[in-house]
């Protein structure tokens, strides 16, 4: 498969993804938005050396995979794909950080590997819980919770286009790079010339059919203004939803939970 | 009654570029009647379509709308009587779901919230894709995208509904369906298409248009039976005439 027809794939099948139902997907999209930014507050603010208090916080991802009937495979890829980027960030901090910090049987763990564990954790944490956030909440979901958190109007039906175009545009590409594949045989770069001319082909078909949307929109009395009808309703679920989990977000983030466990145990 | 009526006198269009896509077509549409546009590729049927409700203005020559004459004026007036169904999908279905895109015209209209769920509700049923209507577009199949499209035009109840090739690239079961759907709409029809059969089960009337004019126009069952006329129009007699 062409490499950019394997993308639009990619994002369709998120797109697909955040159609199905399930507990999650019926939530409040305003309260996703809500738990998942207080649990990526709550994970980015630990301290820097801090690992084994973090990793409780697991719990809410791996809830919102298995209710919410994600693939983890679909996570795990997405996960390694943006790695390499947070591998960066952390790598040079065992070179850096040499101080000791544990030491397990004349075995000495410096705080740099440690600092580079914290942060590969709390990556895959942030990453895993916006992914899943975007799986379980469909585009328009999103937007609608967005507005009614009062982002300006002009910007939600910007994005709204955004999406309902994206997919309309990555098609018209994919079609395109397909022709032009189909009878450049195994040329494996395009020249410069024929990239510019695709471009040039997409940019005008794109000005052509912006203006077709635009009549199309007069002609459905479009007046400079969007109505959307509201169709999100707190309920008393999303309530519980969003206490519950916060509030264990708060307990994990104020107490050294695996430890008092761990004492309580041994 | 006159409001329904659609009445283009030498109407002449050419493009932005040059092209001279109408040159001098005149006709008139009465209330109720369902009429079919026919002719080759590029002689103009979707440049006519694009004049009925003021997308294009004739660069010569009138267009009437019920009482409204089109100019820049009256075309958004005009844009509320005459719903025009595009050729492609993708160019009218311009919000995110099938039920925002349906609601989108009542919505500018002015309706109480519950007026726009009812007619929206209407309208999708009519057009067989009411469960669809928490779908995005883009997880549709063409034949489904235009339904969604046809109950988009109709839920703003126009006077007179105008289709563009509605039953290009539709399977057998979406072509029978879309048939079934314009016969049970009661006001003015005109529809342009290759689809012989279904301008000859929809329409009473047929207009031939040939390079920019009106090469003939008359009731459906003649034209589609004139085998020379057909021929000079890159036309092939219908199918259910072909077997007598
Ligand atoms: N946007 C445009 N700019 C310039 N010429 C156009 C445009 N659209 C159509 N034409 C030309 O106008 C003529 C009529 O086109 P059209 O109305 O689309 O024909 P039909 O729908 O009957 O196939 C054709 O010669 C076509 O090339
Ligand atoms: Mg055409």
């Amino acid at each position: 498969m062409l490499a950019f027809d394997k993308e639009y794939f990619n994002i369709g099948f998120l797109d697909t993804l955040s159609y199905k139902h399930s507990f999650v997907h019926s939530l409040d999209p305003r309260i996703k938005l809500l738990t998942t930014l207080a649990f990526i507050l709550c994970v980015v603010s630990f301290p820097k050396y801090e690992v084994f208090q973090i990793i409780p916080f697991f719990f809410f991802p791996v809830f919102i995979l298995s209710a919410g009937n994600i693939p983890l495979k679909f996570i795990l890829k997405k996960l390694l794909v943006v790695s390499p980027f947070v591998l960066f960030v952390g790598v040079f901090n065992p070179v850096f950080d040499t101080e000791a910090i544990y030491s397990l049987n004349g075995f000495v763990i410096s705080k740099g590997w440690v600092s580079l564990l914290s942060i590969m954790i709390r990556f895959i944490l942030t990453v895993s819980a916006a992914f899943l956030l975007i799986a379980t909440t469909s585009f328009m979901g999103l937007c609608l919770a967005l507005e009614r958190m009062k982002v300006p109007k002009v910007f939600v039906v910007q994005l709204l286009f955004l999406y309902r175009y994206l997919f309309v545009l990555a098609g018209e590409t994919m079609r395109l790079i397909r022709a032009v594949n189909m009878r450049a045989f195994d040329r494996k770069n395009l020249s410069i010339k024929l990239f510019v001319s695709i471009t040039g082909t997409l940019f005008m078909k794109t000005i052509e059919r912006s203006e077709r949307i635009y009549q199309a929109m007069c002609s459905r009395g479009f007046d400079g203004e969007i109505r959307l009808l509201k169709r999100y309703k707190i309920n008393f679920t999303d309530t519980v939803f969003a206490l519950a989990t916060i509030t264990v977000f708060i307990i994990l983030r104020k107490y050294d939970i695996t430890n008092m466990l761990g004492r309580a145990l041994g | 009654m006159s409001h329904h009526i659609v009445e283009f006198k030498d109407v002449y269009y050419t493009y932005p570029d040059g092209t001279e896509a109408l040159k001098g077509v005149t006709f008139r549409i009465h209330h109720g009647e369902s009429v079919g546009i026919v002719g080759a590729n590029g002689t103009g049927k979707s440049t006519l379509i694009l004049q009925m409700n003021g997308f294009l203005l004739p660069t010569a020559g009138t267009i009437r709308i019920g009482d409204l004459q089109l100019d820049k004026k009256t075309r958004s007036e005009i844009g509320k009587k005459v719903g025009v169904v595009f050729q492609n999908p993708d160019d009218q279905l311009f919000m995110p779901t099938v039920f925002d895109d349906v609601s989108f015209g009542p919505l500018n209209m002015g309706l109480t919230i519950e007026r726009v769920i009812e007619r929206v509700d209407e309208a999708l049923r009519t057009a067989g894709c009411y469960e669809l209507r928490d779908r995005p577009p883009h997880h549709l199949s063409l034949g489904q995208k235009r339904a969604v499209t046809i109950a988009a035009v109709i839920s703003m109840q126009p006077d007179i509904l105008a289709m563009d090739e509605p039953a290009a690239s539709l399977d057998p079961k979406a072509r029978r369906q879309l048939i079934t759907l314009l016969k049970g709409f009661k006001h003015t029809k005109i529809i342009t298409s290759h689809d012989l059969d279904l301008i000859l089960d929809v329409c009473e009337r047929c207009i031939v248009i040939a390079n920019g004019k009106v090469k003939a126009d008359g009731p459906a069952r003649e034209i589609l039976l004139n085998q020379q006329l057909l021929d000079e129009n890159n036309l092939e007699l219908p199918l259910s005439l072909q077997r007598r």
